[in-house]
C-alpha cells in the first residue's frame, strides 16, 4: 500500500480511473432523484456522460502505448477480489458508450420534454444513468458473476426506459417481453458462469482461461460454453432470437432508442467476444466447438432476411430496426471468422455502426418530434419543411449502406477483405447483396422525404406549420454524423487500432 | 441408480428449469409468464446453493472442531442473483399492473389483439390524411 501513498495526486487519480468511470455514473444517478429537478437531472446526466467519455479516452490512450491494465477494486487483489481488465478493444467500447450518452442525453432535453410527463424526468435520467453504468460494467470487468450483475443493472434500468414511451399499451408491451426474453438470456449466462465455477473453481476471466484448458474435456465446461452463447445471443439480438428488438426500439422514447441502438447490444456483442476468444480460449470455441458452424449461417441469413424485412416496413422506427438486426450480423460474420482481420471488421463495424444507427435514430427522433409519427407516408416531401433533419437522415443512411467516403464503407471494405482472405467468396458476394437490400429500404425513406411532391401547393391542410427540429437536436444528430464522417475518411490510424485490438483479444489476457 | 440418487439435487434444477421455460412458453396470460420466469430463475438460485455444498462440511462458520467447510462463495453470489430475480419480478409486475389498466386484459391474446386495431387505426388515419394532401391539389 506504501507505493499507492507515494504517488502525486495526478498519478492516483489515473490509477484510479477504471474504477472512477463506473463508480460517478452511480453515485450521480441517485443524486438524480434527490434533487427531483429535470433541468438538474439532464444537466448532471450529460455532464457525468461527457466525463465518463474523457476517462474513457484517457484509458483508450493510455492501453494504446503502454500493457494493457489490470486493476484490483478496492485493493483486492485478482484471486479473491473484483478485478477490471482494459484492453484496447473494450477501451474502444468504454468510449463508444460513454460518447453516445453525452450525445444524445444532451439531445434528449426536448425530445423527453414531449413524450414524458415532466414529473417523471428525474426518473428517467436516474434509469438512464444506471443504464450506462451496466453498460460501461460489462465493458470493462474481468470478473464472470460481475459480467452478470452489470448486465442485470443495465437490462433492468433498460425495461424502465422502454416503459415511458409514450404509445401504450405498445411500450409496455415492447418492455414486457423484453423483460421475459432478456431475463431468460441472463439466466441462461448466470447458469453457465455457475458450471464454469463448478469446474474451475474460480469467476476471475484470466484465471478461468489459465484453468479451462485443463478440464476442456469435462462435459460440465462444454454445457457452460452452450448457456453462455444462447444467453448472450439473446442479448445482443441476433437472428432468430431478436424478436424482442423491433418493438423495444420502435416504441421506447426516441432519446432511448438512440442510446441503446448505439450501445446495448454493441456491449453484449464485446462480451461474446471475450468470452470466446479470451476465457474459453480461439482453439477451444472455434476448433473443437467449432462455433463458426453456428455463427456463420445465422449470421448471414439474419443480414440477409432482416433486410428485406426492412424494405417492408411502413414505420421508420421499425425500419430501423430491422436494419439494426441485419447489422448485428455483419458484425458477428466478422466474429465468427476468428481471424485477426474478421475481428478488426467486427470492431470497426461496432463502433461505426453504433455512430450510424444512433445518429438515424436522432434524425428519426427529430422528425417524430415535429410530425408526432414517422409513418413513411406522413414524411412526403419533408426536405422542404426540415432539410436539415433530412440531410442528416440521408447522409446517415448512405452511409449505413456503404458508400465509398464514409465510415460504413470502411467497415464492409474491411469486412469483405477479412471474407476474401479466407477464400469466402460467398460471403463477400452476401455482404454485397444485403447492401444493395439496405439501398431499396433507404432509398424508400430518401425517396419518399425529398422526391415525392405534394400535389397541393398548401400543405398546411393538415393544420399547421412543419418547421425544423430544435437546434440542440439537430446539432447533436450532426455531431455523431461528422464522428463517423471523420472516421470515414481519415481511417487509416482507426483501422490500425481495430488490429491492434483484434491481436491482444486473439492473445488471450495479458 | 446411485449415481441419479447422488444428483437428485441437480434433478430437481433440471426439472424445475423444464416447468419454468415450459409455463412461460405456453402460457399466454403475463402472470402465469412471470411465475414461470420466477420458477425458471429460482431454479437457477437451487443450483448454485447446491453447488456449495461440501459433502461432511459444515456450515462456513469458523469453529475449533470443524475441518471441513461448505463453500460460502456461491452463497453469496445468489443473493446478489435473487436481489435481481426479486427486482425483475417487481418491474414485470407494476408493467402488467401498468398493460392492465391500458388495455383492460392481461391474456397476450386479446392484447395483440387491442395493439393492432390501434395500428391500424392509426394506419388508416395517416393514409387518409397523405391521400387528403395529394388530392386537393
Amino acid at each position: 500500500m506504501s507505493a499507492v501513498v507515494e504517488m502525486s495526486v495526478m498519478e492516483q487519480v489515473i490509477h484510479h480511473l477504471p474504477a472512477l468511470i463506473i463508480v460517478l455514473p452511480l453515485m450521480i444517478a441517485p443524486l438524480c432523484v434527490i434533487f427531483r429537478n429535470r433541468i438538474v437531472a439532464w444537466s448532471l446526466t450529460a455532464v457525468t456522460s461527457g466525463i465518463c467519455a474523457v476517462i474513457a479516452a484517457c484509458l483508450l490512450i493510455l492501453v494504446k502505448n503502454g500493457a494493457p491494465i489490470h486493476y484490483a477494486l478496492g485493493g483486492w487483489s485478482s484471486p479473491s477480489g473484483i478485478e477490471y481488465y482494459i484492453d484496447i478493444s473494450n477501451a474502444l467500447i468504454l468510449l463508444l458508450v460513454s460518447s453516445i450518452s453525452t450525445v444524445v442525453s444532451v439531445y434528449s432535453l426536448h425530445s423527453v420534454d414531449q413524450e414524458i410527463p415532466r414529473e417523471k424526468h428525474y426518473l428517467f435520467y436516474t434509469a438512464w444513468l444506471l443504464c450506462l453504468t451496466g453498460a460501461l460494467g460489462i465493458a470493462i470487468t474481468c470478473d464472470a458473476f460481475n459480467v452478470f450483475v452489470f448486465l442485470e443493472i443495465s437490462s433492468l434500468s433498460t425495461y424502465l426506459l422502454i416503459a415511458l414511451g409514450n404509445e401504450r399499451p405498445h411500450s409496455f408491451m415492447a418492455s414486457f417481453r423484453y423483460l421475459i426474453m432478456g431475463s431468460v438470456g441472463a439466466s441462461f449466462i448466470l447458469l453457465g458462469i455457475g458450471f464454469l465455477y463448478a469446474a474451475t473453481g474460480t469467476l476471475n476471466m484470466q484465471d478461468l482461461s489459465e484453468r479451462i484448458p485443463l478440464v476442456a474435456e469435462s462435459r460440465t465446461v462444454i454445457v457452460a460454453f452452450a448457456f453462455i452463447t444462447v444467453g448472450l445471443l439473446i442479448k445482443i439480438a441476433m437472428f432468430p432470437v431478436h424478436n424482442w428488438l423491433p418493438n423495444a426500439y420502435q416504441y421506447a422514447p426516441s432519446a432511448v432508442s438512440s442510446f441503446l441502438a448505439g450501445t446495448a447490444t454493441k456491449v453484449s456483442i464485446y462480451v461474446l467476444m471475450r468470452f470466446m476468444f479470451d476465457v474459453f480460449g480461439t482453439n477451444y470455441s472455434f476448433s473443437q466447438m467449432l462455433l463458426s458452424n453456428v455463427l456463420m449461417p445465422l449470421a448471414v441469413i439474419g443480414f440477409i432476411l432482416m433486410s428485406v424485412v426492412a424494405i417492408f416496413q411502413t414505420d421508420l422506427r421499425r425500419l430501423l430496426a430491422y436494419s439494426s438486426i441485419a447489422q448485428i450480423g455483419y458484425i458477428i460474420a466478422g466474429v465468427s471468422m476468428a481471424t485477426q482481420a474478421g475481428l478488426s471488421a467486427a470492431m470497426i463495424h461496432i463502433v461505426n455502426h453504433g455512430l450510424i444507427k444512433s445518429a438515424l435514430f436522432m434524425a428519426t427522433g427529430c422528425m417524430l418530434y415535429r410530425l408526432g409519427s414517422v409513418h413513411i407516408q406522413s414524411l412526403r416531401q419533408l426536405i422542404s419543411s426540415m432539410p436539415i433533419t433530412v440531410s442528416a437522415f440521408a447522409f446517415g443512411g448512405i452511409s449505413l449502406i456503404g458508400l465509398p467516403l464514409t465510415a460504413g464503407f470502411i467497415s464492409k471494405w474491411n469486412l469483405i477483405t477479412a471474407a476474401l482472405e479466407k477464400d469466402w467468396w460467398w460471403l463477400a458476394a452476401l455482404i454485397l447483396v444485403s447492401s444493395i437490400l439496405a439501398v431499396v429500404y433507404i432509398g424508400k425513406v430518401i425517396q419518399m422525404t425529398c422526391f415525392s411532391p405534394i400535389t397541393t401547393e398548401n400543405n398546411q391542410s393538415s393544420g399547421q406549420v412543419i418547421s425544423e427540429a430544435p437546434t440542440l437536436m439537430w446539432v447533436s444528430t450532426w455531431i455523431l454524423l461528422l464522428a463517423s464522417l471523420y472516421l470515414g475518411i481519415n481511417s487509416e490510424d482507426f483501422v490500425a487500432l481495430t488490429q491492434q485490438g483484434a491481436n491482444q483479444v486473439l492473445g488471450g489476457f495479458k | 441408480m446411485t449415481t441419479l440418487l447422488a444428483l437428485f439435487n441437480y434433478w430437481i434444477v433440471i426439472i424445475l428449469m423444464m416447468t419454468g421455460l415450459y409455463i412461460m412458453i405456453t402460457r399466454h396470460n403475463l402472470i402465469k409468464k412471470l411465475i414461470g420466469l420466477s420458477i425458471f430463475q429460482t431454479a437457477i438460485f437451487y443450483f448454485y446453493i447446491s453447488l456449495g455444498k461440501v459433502t461432511g462440511g459444515s456450515a462456513p462458520i469458523i469453529d475449533p472442531d470443524v475441518t471441513t467447510y461448505s463453500n460460502p462463495l456461491p452463497h453469496v453470489l445468489i443473493l446478489t442473483a435473487i436481489v435481481v430475480g426479486v427486482a425483475t419480478t417487481a418491474v414485470g409486475l407494476a408493467l402488467i399492473v401498468r398493460i392492465y389498466d391500458n388495455t383492460g386484459s392481461i391474456e397476450e391474446d386479446d392484447i395483440r389483439e387491442h395493439e393492432l386495431s390501434l395500428i391500424k387505426d392509426s394506419e388508416q388515419r395517416i393514409n387518409k390524411s397523405s391521400m387528403n394532401k395529394t388530392d386537393q391539389g
